[in-house]
Formats: C-alpha cells, sequence, structure tokens
C-alpha cells in the first residue's frame, strides 16, 4: 500500500473538474431556462439538420475512405523496410503534426481552380474547392494517420501461419487477403475508423476555408457554432453544440471499448 | 512506387505549395511579414500560450500518471474516460465551454470580472481553451508508462524507508521521464497550431488576443497571401522538427529496450 490516496486523488479530480468538466458542464446549465420544445426548435432546426447530415456524411465518406488508404499505407510501410519505407512512415505523421489552419489555406489554394491539383482537375471538370467534395478531402486528409497508426502495428505482428496454411491448401492471394488477412484487421480497422470518425466530425480548421460555408449547402457543424456565436446567438450555439458533445461521448465510449478488445485480442495472440 | 505518389499528393505537394505562395514575390515580402508588430505579438502570445499549456499539462499528467496506477480505487475507468474526453469534442465546442463558463453572461465570469480578471477575449481564455484541447496529451502517455511499471518499485522505496514525496521524485519520476517528454512535445505542438477553440474565445484583437494560427487566417481574409503563407511555413516547419524530434526519441527508446538497458 502506498500512502497518500485520498490527497492525490482529490487533486486529481480537481483538476480534471476545473479545465475540463465545468467548462463542458456549462454548455448545457446555460440552457436551464429553455423549455425542451424550444431547444428541440433551436437545436434540430432545419439549418441545423443540414449541417448535422453534411458533417456526418462527409466524416463518413473521409473516414472510410481513409480505412482503405490507410492499411493500404500501413501494409506497405511495414513491407518495405527501406530507405523508402521509413520516408513513408514519417510522412504518415505530417497531417497530424500540421496545424488545421495552415492545411486549410495550403489545401485549398492546392485545390482551388488555379492550383497545381486543382487546375489539372477543372480541365477534367472536376470541382472541388466550395464543394462536399473538398470537404472530404479535408477530413480524409487530417483522419488518415489515425487509421495507418492503429493498423500499422497490427499488421506488424500478423501471425503468417493462417496465411501460410491457406496458401498450402490452394487459395488463391484474393482469397487469403479476403478471409484470413481482412478478418485479422477487422478490430483495427474499425478502431482507427471510429478514431478518424471522432476527429472529422468536430474539425474546423482545416474545413472551412475549402468549404465554401453556405448555409444548407456547404455549412459543417462545428461552423454553425461559430456563426450563431457571431449573432450573439449563445442558446443557438449551445444547442447545438450539445448535439455535437453527446456524439463526441458516445463516439469516445465505442472507442474505448473497441480499444480494450484490440488489446485483449493482441494479449491473446 | 504507388506509394510514392501518395507521399507526393499528401506531403510534398502542400508542403511544397506553402513554401512556393510564401516566396513567390521573393525573399524580401515574405521577411516582411516578421518585420509587422502584431505578427510579432502574435508569435510571442502564441509561444507564451504554449508554455502555459505545457506547464499545465505537464504537471496534470505526472500527476494522473501516479494517482491512477499506483493506487486502487473504484470508478477509475471513469476518471481515465474524462481525462480522455477533450480528444474527441470539437475544438469550437471547447471554445465555447470556455467562453459559456468564464464569459461574463455567465456567474463565475462575472464574478471574476468584477475582481479584475478578465478570462473571455483575453489571453487567459486563449490559455484555457488551448489546456482543455491539450489536456489528456501528456497524462495518456505517463499512465500507460507507469501502469506498465507497476507499483513494485515504489512499495520497495517504501519498505527501504523513503517517504511518499522521495519515492515518487527518486523512482517515479525519473521512470516517467520518456512519456513525460513525449506527452509534452505532442501537447507543445497542437498547442502551438491550435485553431478552432482559440477562435471562439479570442475576441481577434490584434497585437493583444490574435495567436499565429488566428493571425494566419486575419492575413489570408486579407489576402495578403505571401504573410499567411510565410506563417504557415514558420508553424508547419515547428510542428515538423517537434514531430521528427519525436519519432527520433521513440526510435532511440525502443532500440534500448530491445538491448534491455
Amino acid at each position: 500500500m502506498i500512502p497518500g490516496r485520498g490527497i492525490a486523488l482529490a487533486i486529481t479530480m480537481l483538476v480534471i473538474a476545473i479545465f475540463v468538466i465545468v467548462p463542458l458542464s456549462s454548455i448545457v446549465l446555460s440552457m436551464a431556462g429553455i423549455t425542451p420544445e424550444r431547444f428541440v426548435s433551436v437545436a434540430f432546426s432545419p439549418r441545423a439538420l443540414a449541417a448535422y447530415r453534411l458533417s456526418l456524411g462527409t466524416s463518413l465518406a473521409a473516414s472510410a475512405f481513409d480505412v482503405v488508404a490507410g492499411v493500404w499505407l500501413a501494409a506497405v510501410i511495414v513491407g518495405e523496410r527501406s530507405l523508402a519505407g521509413r520516408l513513408l512512415n514519417a510522412c504518415v505523421d505530417v497531417p497530424f503534426a500540421v496545424p488545421t489552419a495552415v492545411t486549410g489555406i495550403t489545401l485549398v489554394t492546392l485545390y482551388g481552380p488555379n492550383g497545381w491539383i486543382g487546375s489539372l482537375l477543372a480541365r477534367a471538370g472536376i470541382g472541388i474547392v466550395y464543394t462536399p467534395l473538398g470537404i472530404t478531402l479535408a477530413l480524409a486528409f487530417v483522419g488518415l494517420p489515425f487509421v495507418v497508426r492503429t493498423v500499422q502495428p497490427v499488421i506488424a505482428t500478423l501471425p503468417r501461419e493462417f496465411a501460410q496454411a491457406a496458401s498450402s491448401l490452394g487459395a488463391s492471394r484474393a482469397t487469403i487477403l479476403r478471409r484470413v488477412t481482412l478478418p485479422l484487421l477487422a478490430p483495427a480497422m474499425l478502431t482507427g475508423f471510429a478514431l478518424a470518425l471522432a476527429r472529422t466530425l468536430g474539425e474546423y480548421g482545416s474545413v472551412i476555408f475549402i468549404a465554401g460555408n453556405v448555409p444548407f449547402k456547404t455549412e459543417i457543424v462545428p461552423l454553425i457554432i461559430v456563426t450563431r456565436l457571431e449573432e450573439f446567438d449563445y442558446v443557438g450555439a449551445a444547442a447545438v453544440a450539445t448535439v455535437s458533445l453527446v456524439a463526441s461521448f458516445v463516439l469516445l465510449l465505442a472507442i474505448n471499448a473497441l480499444q480494450r478488445r484490440l488489446i485483449r485480442l493482441r494479449v491473446a495472440e | 512506387m504507388a506509394a510514392f505518389l501518395v507521399l507526393g499528393v499528401l506531403v510534398v505537394l502542400p508542403l511544397a505549395s506553402i513554401v512556393y505562395e510564401s516566396l513567390r514575390l521573393g525573399l524580401g515580402p515574405a521577411l516582411a511579414t516578421f518585420a509587422d508588430p502584431y505578427a510579432r505579438d502574435a508569435i510571442v502570445l502564441t509561444l507564451l500560450v504554449a508554455l502555459a499549456a505545457i506547464v499545465v499539462n505537464g504537471t496534470f499528467g505526472v500527476l494522473a500518471g501516479w494517482t491512477l496506477t499506483k493506487y486502487r480505487f473504484p470508478g477509475k475507468a471513469v476518471l481515465l474516460t474524462l481525462i480522455d474526453l477533450p480528444l474527441t469534442v470539437s475544438p469550437v465546442v471547447a471554445g465555447l465551454a470556455v467562453l459559456v463558463c468564464f464569459g461574463n453572461r455567465s456567474p463565475l465570469g462575472a464574478w471574476l470580472e468584477a475582481h479584475g480578471v478578465q478570462v473571455a477575449f483575453a489571453p487567459l481564455g486563449i490559455v484555457l481553451a488551448t489546456i482543455f484541447v491539450t489536456f489528456p496529451y501528456v497524462a495518456r502517455e505517463t499512465i500507460a508508462l507507469l501502469n506498465e511499471t507497476g507499483r513494485e518499485l515504489e512499495e520497495a522505496a517504501l519498505g527501504l524507508g523513503a517517504g511518499v514525496w522521495q519515492s515518487f521524485v527518486r523512482v517515479t519520476l525519473p521512470n516517467a521521464r520518456g512519456a513525460l517528454l513525449n506527452g509534452l512535445l505532442l501537447c507543445n505542438a497542437r498547442a502551438l497550431g491550435e485553431f478552432g477553440a482559440v477562435s471562439v474565445i479570442s475576441g481577434r484583437i490584434r497585437g493583444l488576443t490574435d495567436t499565429v494560427p488566428l493571425h494566419i487566417e486575419d492575413l489570408y481574409n486579407e489576402d495578403n497571401l505571401v504573410g499567411a503563407f510565410t506563417l504557415a511555413a514558420l508553424l508547419a516547419a515547428v510542428a515538423i522538427t517537434l514531430t521528427l524530434i519525436r519519432s527520433a526519441l521513440e526510435h532511440r527508446g525502443r532500440t534500448r529496450r530491445a538491448i534491455g538497458a
């Protein structure tokens, strides 16, 4: 028994309360005088509903893309032990490291009609900037490291026996991938997907520059909160923020459960 | 080969385009960005805010690492979840939380203002919002590491006659050093670049509550692209350097563990 439990626990809880719990609960408390009907009409106004749909749709699409691209990238990094592999490994951290506002102005410049990539796409008739596709692009960029870093250690320690056994029994490479490798990777893929989703749902800085920010069309949830605040509509901002907060909390619990399972699975191996 | 295409689109082109836009009119105009007193004020404020976040989160990280791994108590999972909560909360919601809690509309904010402490639309609010978004970074690292090392060493120190404080300083802290440093680097990188949370609470008073990321947005919206991308290049260079240091440390740690030293 190490003494000092009471005081250590008290200070820890106090710090968490001051910096996290009190600020977050004050969002909910700030709507104390509002009737449930008013809350529903503000939090689920047509404009807010359009933003939830857009945010959820673009985040889901971006995270799904990240799972596919991330698994492939992780496999390349694990398999490639040369300098190129190490270089690729270091580069995966860049979208995570670079500040969101920097990502925002860079992507809109790069993919804008006069940008290096945007001008090529414009010639093919594809417009990205100020469309939901642009939002998805920015979200996929910031979400990618979360998938790669979750899947990579699992791929690195993947037991080879199953694949070898399947191969000796005459399974094709596609069958091995589908029936052996992917099922082994599924828990890590799901965890990476949830992490990317959590990050992208609340993402602001990298999106607002490329989004266009037109209500009902390209207005994401965090932006609607900022817009309400600029109109001094604190209740409107708090109502939408409460919905967003509930989503973050549910996602956090799901991620914790998934990660616990992932650790158990790896220990079991 | 396809991997290099991804590398180019993901990293090389964005970074090259930041440098290109910054130097578009030559080195002179790019460097002139730093002659602007508002840009200098923003750099100083950003450094101070990051320093505050490092001090608070570093202290809390060590404390949480100790409390959550050296003692048994009910509700530990709940406490861990609360520490992780800022990871999934939108930065904008984080900024709003600080604004609603400490703004002059709340009783707490009104009381503080009556005593001369301004939080909303002031540097202190920026500090609180930054601490919120970086809150889990150090604690997660220290908790994970101290959980692995267990309690035996501290119990041995106590058995040999050391006090709690002594075993914390002489046994736990040296053990947690690597995790602490790793967490602080992560926290620092995020604090220097935080945008969403800070933009809600800042009020954008130039020379007073404008951080570098916010100033980048100001310059961009004013069509001062050279200025915006020069500051962006500065932030990106710092962020990438911090990441490289972190992966170098991680690599060294792994080799040391592998050879059993």
